[in-house]
């Protein structure tokens, strides 16, 4: 069954952020024939820019449904995406301007542009190139999850071909308007977006707690419907379970800024300051989520009943909105998956161009060339991850959890690289190498659970397997450094 | 230099459990929710604070 006024609503905002999609790019106009212009907004976003850009970027429509769906199916584990993101902001407060201020100086466009000049190697930028591009193609299929399930709540169901048809279409024009306009479309769509997604929470927090009899009554619900589960979950951490708890939230945080559309947000900033001054803005974002996770909560409390917890959140708009704001909550969470999609697939595209396409193919491209090829390659990038996304969506589940673990090992050669070219461009490839394996190994291992239990004699101690392996990394890292040295191994063979 | 050890108070705040409790809750809000929610606000006013101690250029 079909929500006409819903559908209305929904498909009128969706059609008004296509055409500014379109527009942007004679906003702040540029070449766009240069990787620069098209790929980093010409490096001239000012401080309001980057905070919707970067807020768009790094909060996600799949993040907005996938957290508050943990809240209800598992209860106070889902609520670490709090802790993550107020620590994210303190370690890119720190890292982030000096990040940006080298890659200004050295015209880098990505990530692994960045390692091959801080360490000589092709095998090393390779590496962070492959880790990036991994982890980002799940991540892009997810945002075209989080907008079929608003699509599905809607009630539109096709059968056959058709069932895919309006999110094969809204990939079609978020396709098109990314390759016309660059970075410039998702920063401007961003407007609107954040927008939207700040009414929706307002109003949700105030009128769903007044509708369930207030806070009290809501925790108080949820917690006896997490304890009657099958494997009863609790509103609060138990002491054992904390472990898992603070490394997911500090793993969580050490990896964001690394992910290559983080990246791509931080150098399109105008200068350094930008970055600083977002670190303090941003978390402004954190507490939407904090008040998005307790969406959770309130879906339990309102008795939703759901087995994918994906839905527990438009169910509960449904059921508690009149249906013109379901429309404009649903279209807020859509656009919302178009901004980090649009500027994922650039830094894919970006990172393909610059570290695979430039260093094998075909060496000193000129600009135009250069473009060209990424805005291929965006296009070629998001037909992947529509292929990932209309198959069984829970291998981009499992991979962009895998994602997290892998961005993570790349770590030590960036962010230490940032200061210190102390560790060895060899030891560093290797240490990433054990740390994706380990890493992978134990996600797997727990059927693609993040939290591994790791037994040390008699005692287990749970943790996010992301820190585990990074750990795992690090030592090696500095040992492996220290012996090639000795050796005389050679820094920069690879060359 | 010092000042950016400020920083490093909402690590110790949010990684060290203090907060594993539901009481006292605050407007029907168990602890647990509201300390997180409170550090949220914390980590932003002290990430100010260096900012504006630090001086707006970069190091």
């Amino acid at each position: 069954m079909i929500d006409a006024t819903a559908t209305t609503v929904f498909v009128a905002l969706f059609a008004a952020v296509t055409v500014l999609g379109f527009y942007a790019a004679r906003w702040r106009s540029g070449d766009l024939r240069i990787l620069g212009e098209w790929g980093l907004g010409g490096r001239r976003f000012g401080t309001l820019v980057v905070w919707f850009l970067l807020g768009g970027d790094l909060y996600t429509a799949y993040t907005f449904i996938a957290v508050p769906g943990l809240m209800y199916g598992a209860g106070a584990i889902g609520f670490f995406a709090v802790p993550y993101t107020i620590l994210i902001y303190p370690l890119a407060f720190i890292f982030m301007p000096k990040l940006w201020t080298m890659c200004r100086a050295a015209g880098h466009v990505t990530i692994a542009d960045f390692v091959h000049d801080r360490y000589g190697s092709r095998a090393l930028e390779l590496a962070t190139a492959l880790t990036g591009l991994l982890a980002t193609m799940p991540y892009i299929a997810l945002q075209l999850v989080g907008i079929q399930v608003v699509i599905a709540s809607l009630g539109i169901a096709g059968s056959g071909l058709l069932a895919h048809a309006p999110i094969v279409l809204a990939f079609v024009i978020l396709a098109a308007y990314t390759y016309t306009s660059g970075l410039r479309a998702p920063a401007m769509i961003a407007f609107v977006k954040d927008g939207l997604i700040y009414l929706t929470v307002a109003v949700a927090v105030v009128v769903i707690p007044l509708k369930l009899g207030g806070f009290g009554h809501i925790f108080a619900a949820a917690q006896a419907v997490l304890a009657a589960r099958p494997k009863p979950a609790s509103i609060v951490i138990a002491p054992a379970a904390f472990s898992a708890y603070a490394t997911l939230a500090l793993g969580s945080a050490l990896a964001l800024f690394l992910y290559p559309h983080s990246v791509t947000g931080v150098l399109s900033a105008r200068n350094a300051d930008v970055i600083r001054r977002n670190a303090v803005y941003l978390p402004a974002y954190s507490l939407l989520l904090g008040a998005i996770a307790l969406l959770g909560y309130m879906a339990l409390a309102a008795g939703i009943a759901t087995k994918n917890t994906s839905f527990a959140v438009p169910l509960l708009f449904k059921a508690m909105f009149p249906s013109w704001f379901v429309g404009v909550a649903f279209a807020a969470i859509a656009i919302g998956a178009l901004v980090p999609a649009a500027i994922m697939s650039i830094a894919a595209a970006n990172l393909i161009t610059r570290n695979i396409y430039r260093r094998y193919l075909r060496p000193h491209p000129t600009d135009a060339e250069e473009s060209t090829v990424a805005k291929l390659m965006s296009l070629l990038v998001k037909f992947g991850a529509l292929a990932f996304a209309l198959g069984d969506t829970q291998y981009a589940i499992n991979l962009q959890l895998l994602g997290g673990v892998w961005v993570l090992q790349t770590f030590p050669a960036i962010v230490f690289g940032l200061y210190t070219q102390w560790f060895h461009p060899r030891a560093l490839l290797a240490a990433w190498f054990v740390g994706m394996s380990a890493g992978t190994a134990m996600a797997v291992s727990q059927h693609f659970s993040p939290v591994f239990p790791l037994r040390v004699g008699s005692v287990t101690i749970a943790a996010y397997a992301g820190m585990y392996a990074f750990i795992l990394n690090l030592a090696i890292a500095a040992l492996l450094t220290l012996i090639f040295d000795a050796t005389r191994v050679p820094r920069t063979a690879t060359a | 230099m010092s000042r950016y050890l400020a920083l490093s108070l909402p690590f110790i705040a949010l990684l060290v459990p203090f907060y594993l409790r539901l009481e006292p809750s605050l407007y029907g809000i168990p602890f647990f929710y509201w300390y997180q929610f409170v550090w949220l606000a914390l980590s932003a006013a002290i990430t100010w604070f260096v900012y504006r101690a630090t001086g707006a250029s970069p190091r």
